[in-house]
């Protein structure tokens, strides 16, 4: 593969932030003469950075319908692909204080248990998988982003959440998963694609390209994400 | 009663500013204009009505005027007595104190929510003695909405009141105590009066800070509706999914606040700038 140059902009879902770091540094040991620089935030919010003119050469949604709405505005130049996946986890403090195994367990009434609003796709997943498991949980609040339930939980000020996977990974020593059983789990897909207003397309592919490369996927990995 | 009737007064009298001073005051209009032009022209006019009937709007819209008017009011009653502290009694570390007490308006939003976490949260220096012996958690509750609103906004009424009683003609106070009027009756009817433009404009500021907090309430009270959604909560969260309605519900909330401020500057703010003892008087 030869090497590109050039700067390459890339636009991701805020969960991504550590593992693409990661990878934009291996990029860039790769293609010494490229630049790649982030914006990371909610997927929704890149969308409509996006569809206002911020100039982006890739974008990595969390969330499928999210990708939907940039291909729907035409605002891509190639088809989206899945790179990764994730699985939706509960949080809880360490040592899990109040002994939480199950998602049933979520439905006791003097838990303070927090989700993600219904409006970002932390939030669809976790209302999907109380479905699944016929089980009615009342939250004291909807937080507006993953990283915010992550937090909530880590001070202590929440007793539990549903997060993704890879966000218990990161809290580290400051919380624990309590895993979800499959029949009932949701599975997060993050596609990718170049953007149409991308200005340097050939960087952005290759930047697409080396992600779904095995030294890509391994560093996705590292940070508990499943192959597509 | 006859001069609260000439209010605006000055209006219509002919000055004439330099030009390059009108310039840059005709820039600063234009930067404040253009954004809410910018959301006039992208609003879903034909659909506003739908938008700001529903439940949700109404429910968020209603939570945040009660806040709203809570945090004002305890900026009121705590507020004053401090910015009487800060003006008028002269104590070692005086300046750290005001710095202190204000430190909230230039914190990050969502900082501030976390402090108010390791202040009055379960874990809290204080909050876990109110969860200890009281069974009293207040994260996540309509009480923290109000606490975190407070915290943002009380700095901005004491540094007006503060500020006037600094300008305040400390004679006149003399002049009633010489008279025979008690501590109290001298606040009530000398400063108080005295104070009171200043008193309404910075409640006025406050409660507009209140009205529009959203980081430490995010943080701090979570985000549910009917007991800690508020309206700039509702607009963050519909712009996720609906931009449109968004733009409705960030209209209603300026608009709501443009009424305010327009009606009440007309009333108070005017007479801001008189001397103090014609106030009085």
């Amino acid at each position: 593969m030869p090497a590109v140059t050039g700067d390459v902009t890339v636009f991701a879902a805020a969960s991504l932030t550590a593992a693409f770091t990661e990878i934009g540094d291996a990029f860039m040991v790769e293609n010494p003469d490229a630049n790649v620089t982030f914006n990371f935030a909610a997927s929704s919010e890149l969308v409509t950075q996006i569809g206002e003119g911020a100039p982006a050469d890739v974008f990595a949604s969390a969330d499928l319908s999210i990708m939907t709405k940039l291909t729907d505005a035409g605002n891509n130049a190639t088809e989206p692909v899945v790179f990764a996946t994730n699985l939706a986890e509960i949080i809880v403090g360490p040592g899990n204080p109040k002994g939480i195994t199950s998602v049933a367990d979520l439905a006791n009434e003097d838990l303070i248990v927090i989700l993600c609003a219904p409006e970002v796709p932390c939030g669809k997943y976790a209302a999907k998988i109380f479905e699944n498991a016929g089980v009615a949980v009342t939250p004291k609040s909807l937080e507006e982003n993953v990283k915010a339930v992550v937090t909530k939980v880590t001070l202590g000020e929440a007793d539990a959440g549903i997060v993704y996977a890879t966000d218990v990974i990161a809290a580290g020593a400051d919380a624990e998963g309590v895993a979800t059983p499959a029949d009932i789990n949701v599975v997060a897909e993050y596609p990718i694609a170049v953007t149409k207003e991308a200005s340097n397309a050939e960087g952005a592919q290759a930047f697409i390209d080396f992600m779904n490369s095995e030294q890509g996927q391994k560093i996705l990995a590292s940070y508990g994400f499943l192959a597509p | 009663m006859s001069r609260r009737r000439r209010r605006g007064r000055g209006r219509g009298r002919r000055v004439s500013l330099p030009a390059p001073v009108l310039a840059l005051a005709i820039v600063a209009v234009v930067f404040f204009a253009l954004p809410l032009i910018g959301l006039l022209w992208r609003a879903p006019w034909s659909n506003a009505w739908h938008y700001l009937s529903g439940d949700d709007a109404l429910t968020a819209l209603r939570l945040s005027m009660v806040c709203s008017l809570w945090a004002t009011g305890l900026s009121v009653v705590f507020g004053v007595p401090l910015a009487w502290l800060l003006a008028r009694v002269e104590f070692p570390g005086r300046g750290v104190v005001r710095a202190l007490c204000t430190l909230s308006m230039v914190l990050p939003p969502v900082v501030g929510g976390v402090a108010l976490f390791f202040a009055l949260g379960r874990r809290g220096i204080v909050g876990q003695y109110l969860d200890r012996w009281f069974d009293l958690t207040l994260p996540f509750t309509t009480t923290a909405v109000v606490i975190a609103q407070t915290f943002v906004a009380m700095p901005f009424l004491v540094i007006t009141v503060e500020s006037s009683l600094r300008q305040f003609d400390l004679r006149l106070e003399d002049a009633s105590r010489t008279l025979g009027a008690s501590r109290w009756y001298t606040f009530r009817r000398v400063t108080m009066p005295a104070i009171r433009p200043a008193l309404a404009a910075g409640a006025v500021l406050a409660w507009a800070r209140a009205l529009g907090e959203f980081g430490a309430t995010i943080t701090f009270a979570g985000n549910f509706p009917g007991t800690t959604q508020t309206m700039p909560l509702a607009v963050y969260l519909s712009l996720e999914t609906n931009p449109e309605e968004a733009i409705v519900l960030a209209l209603l909330l300026i608009a709501i606040s443009f009424a305010v401020l327009v009606g009440l500057r007309d009333r108070w703010f005017g007479r801001i700038d008189r001397p103090m003892s014609t106030v009085a008087a």
